[in-house]
């Protein structure tokens, strides 16, 4: 064993380290990183730590990390990947370069991070292809962090550290709490080495000596409710679901992340697998389980991906299977990709899903913590509520309830995009307010707009107007101003955008995704669509809107799941913050944002026109001619409003009235 | 999980048979409703329920324009039906006519900050414009007619 040509810290450090699947050691995972505890041997010891600087800094004491989450995929992380390698192959430098999660800092991906245990580890965002190599000459010939978008530390020893910012001063990251997403961006999210270097592990370690009580108990101390929307507490869950008298229990990961808007489970699972893995076999051991099922969204392949490669690094060491770390709790865990379907993320539609059947709800009680999938008890969670499992129990309950409100403990993370100019999913304490996330964190307005309204909580949500940005996000502030927390994606609206356009848009999309089981559902958001539809297009009337709300009020009163329950909610909210933009459609029969295109004339802008004739050309009805001056005229009377010739003019001239 | 192998795996065995041929095959279907014991209308029943299933073979090449909250604010919808009249893809049809591609509506990839977001097979465009879309396809078309000349050729020599 020690003489493996590549000896990785999961591996015996000699032959005294007995640890495998069929002979499990409960202090397997501490061991590592602390250890060896059952035998003396400095040498060991060492050998150990000296893997464990390795590993957080490469082998030359600096490694280079490249973001590569989707979205940084998205960006064209991959190929600044290979240009780095090249860039230091020419250089003759020899670095580790390697492929990491997310930041949470989207706004400017891709990016990466020169990280060494006592230099400045600077960030660089918008890296591309072409200017990796200059970025990592200027950093190892000219010992300069010039052009970074910010550093770590100030250490003195390189040039122009003054003028980068310190990360821990920006507004972006000052005002967040790294809780559970402190590995993302920072670790090999297909490494589970890296992850027990940085703690991992030691909640399940913890967890193993403790009884299943204690366990929930730890939970209930923490105040942890569901992260995926409806903010029920995750200790309750599992204690009805301990109490439940069976042989066979099952626990699934909601990884089924639909709500448009909102990536945080994505950017989690991509950047931390084991983390969210970690929580879903504390959660089993809780509740007695020995099967976990981690279902995942359909368009999300690279989180299915390395949840799946967690899952066998994880079985591979023993952390999943027999008798796991030594204890008598056997568990294991298989990953279920979704075929897409947005009601999916309602439990007992997803239990439908998983045994192979339409993902259809069905009506509770009974509750799947006494009746779930196969008809046996289940405990479903979402992502972001198994990684808080996970970490709560590495730092204990106190340290969780320090952030948050009386009511709700912890921190959320929020996706923030839509016209903002920092766009990116950042983690606070729960209970900060709406302007301290779009203004302070995500930088308000992007140029030259103004923010008139949030949209949270994806197509369950609701609009808040500004004037309630100094609302604290919590479950309960939210639900009584007409939104949810919902799992935490936060759309911001500026006025570019129609708010009717957009009440109209959720309501296509729960349209779309009605399951079509209950009637209040499948008929509602269909008669709410077409009175929006009339409204958007200029043939609405006053009657309308009170329709609206009495169809609204009808399908939260009688939906069978919440997909129907809450697909009202953008419309009803948007009534009540911004009912004059609904009357300016109804009766001046005019789009304020110049959005909705029946209610919008196109011009063309003599002052812009370069008389290039590509608008005459392009336009389908022809109503676009030539005048006697050389300029070209659209026929208003006869334009369909396709705006075909917006899209086509090289100059911008054609503009919207 | 269990026994319940027919009825509990209806999705995976779904899933690998779309992966085999792009599509769902009827004779697949009545084929995996015999092997499995289950009514032909209950499979069919699943796979019409769920977005990822088609029954009619795809273009080469597909083209998601996610319909995302963000992606829908930044115009996305613009250059969808802007891709229906370049690619020429009548009502109620979803390929263009060469065959070489198909227009879908994806919902959210998750890359909501580098909306609007347009994936054209494998690679995704973010801040995507009709332009870029243009230029982006009209590349992709060369490189498939290209393979295809070439692979004309070479089977023509031998």
């Amino acid at each position: 064993m020690m003489r493996q040509e590549y000896w990785t810290l999961m591996d015996p450090c000699c032959d005294y380290c007995l640890h495998s699947r069929d002979n499990p050691c409960a202090k397997y995972v501490i061991c590592r990183v602390r250890g060896p505890f059952c035998h003396r041997s400095m040498e060991c010891r060492e050998k150990r730590q000296r893997r464990i600087k390795e590993v957080l800094y490469g082998s030359h004491g600096v490694r280079i990390n490249v973001g590569a989450s989707s979205c940084g995929l998205a960006a064209g992380a991959e190929r600044v990947l290979e240009a780095a390698k090249d860039g230091l192959r020419s250089m003759g430098v020899e670095v580790e370069v390697s492929a990491v999660g997310c930041l949470g800092l989207c706004f400017m991906e891709p990016f990466i991070e020169i990280r060494s245990e006592d230099g400045p580890s600077p960030i660089y965002g918008h890296v591309s292809p072409e200017n990796v190599g200059d970025i990592l000459a200027r950093y190892f010939e000219e010992g300069s962090v010039d052009g970074a978008f910010a550093i770590r530390r100030r250490t003195g020893r390189f040039k122009d550290e003054d003028k980068v910012p310190l990360l821990d001063e920006l507004d972006v990251w000052r005002k967040q709490v790294k809780w559970v997403s402190r590995n993302c961006g920072v670790i090999n999210p297909e490494s589970i080495e890296e992850y027990i270097v940085t703690g991992g592990y030691e909640g399940l370690s913890r967890a193993l000596t403790m009884r299943p009580e204690e366990v929930i108990e730890e939970i209930r101390l923490a105040g942890l409710r569901g992260r995926g929307g409806a903010g029920f507490p995750t200790w309750l869950k599992w204690k009805i679901c301990r109490e439940q008298p069976s042989e066979e229990k099952y626990v699934i990961c909601n990884a089924d992340e639909g709500d448009p808007g909102a990536f945080m489970n994505r950017l989690l699972a991509e950047s931390d697998p084991h983390r969210v893995l970690e929580g879903l076999i504390i959660a089993g051991y809780a509740i007695g389980a020995s099967q976990g099922v981690i279902f995942v969204r359909a368009e999300k392949p690279l989180m299915a991906a390395r949840l799946e490669k967690a899952v066998e690094d994880a079985r591979r060491w023993g952390l999943l299977g027999e008798n796991i770390l030594g204890s008598e709790f056997s568990f294991d865990v298989r990953v279920m990709r979704s075929a897409g379907a947005f009601v999916c993320g309602e439990e007992t539609a997803m239990i439908a899903a998983i045994e192979g059947r339409r993902a259809m709800p069905r009506q509770r009680p009974p509750y799947p913590a006494s009746k779930g999938l196969w008809d046996k008890p289940t405990v479903v969670n979402n992502v972001e509520t198994l990684a808080h499992v996970a970490t709560i129990m590495v730092h204990g309950w106190q340290e969780f309830a320090k952030y948050g409100t009386e009511r709700s403990k912890g921190t959320k993370m929020f996706c923030v995009t839509g016209g903002v100019k920092r766009t990116g999913a950042f983690e606070v304490p729960i209970g900060t307010t709406i302007r301290a996330l779009v203004y302070d964190i995500a930088g308000g307005p992007r140029e030259g707009r103004r923010i008139k309204a949030v949209q949270i909580g994806g197509p369950s949500g609701g609009c808040l107007p500004e004037r309630l940005f100094d609302l604290p996000i919590d479950y309960e502030s939210l639900q009584e101003a007409g939104a949810i927390m919902g799992s935490g994606g936060l759309v911001v609206i500026d006025d570019t955008n129609c708010m009717v356009d957009v009440a109209r848009y959720f309501t296509s999309f729960t349209l779309a995704e009605s399951c079509g089981k209950c009637i209040p559902c499948r008929v509602g958001t269909k008669a709410l669509y077409d009175r929006l539809s009339a409204i958007v297009e200029g043939m609405g009337s006053l009657e309308d809107l009170q329709l609206l709300e009495e169809i609204g009020t009808m399908m939260k009163e009688s939906a069978l799941c919440a997909l129907g329950g809450t697909a009202p909610n953008p419309i009803l909210s948007s009534l009540r913050y911004f009912r004059d933009e609904y009357e300016a459609h109804i009766l001046e029969k005019r789009c304020p944002a110049k959005v909705c295109r029946k209610l919008v004339s196109y011009a063309i802008n003599r002052e812009l026109c370069v008389k290039c004739g590509l608008c005459a050309k392009s336009c389908p009805v022809g109503v676009i001619t030539k005048t006697t001056d050389g300029y070209f005229m659209i026929d208003e009377s006869r334009c369909v409003r396709c705006g075909t010739c917006v899209i086509t003019c090289p100059r911008g001239a054609v503009e919207k009235r | 999980m269990s026994g319940k192998i027919c009825s509990g795996n209806l999705i995976e065995f779904l899933q690998r048979i779309q992966e085999e041929y792009g599509f769902l095959p009827r004779d697949s279907l009545i084929k995996l409703s015999r092997d499995t014991r289950s009514p032909l209308s209950r499979i069919f029943g699943v796979a019409t329920f769920y977005h990822q299933f088609r029954l009619e073979p795809p273009g080469k090449v597909t083209i998601a324009v996610c319909m995302g909250t963000a992606c829908h604010l930044r115009g996305n919808a613009e250059n969808y039906e802007f891709l229906r009249r370049f690619l020429g893809i009548g009502p109620g049809r979803s390929t263009s006519d060469d065959g070489l591609f198909s227009l879908e509506k994806a919902r959210c990839f998750g890359c909501c900050s580098l909306a609007p977001v347009v994936k054209i097979g494998d690679m995704l465009i973010g801040k995507a414009t009709p332009r870029e879309l243009q230029r982006a396809i009209s590349r992709v078309r060369e490189s498939i007619l290209r393979e295809e000349a070439a692979r004309g050729a070479g089977g023509g020599k031998t």
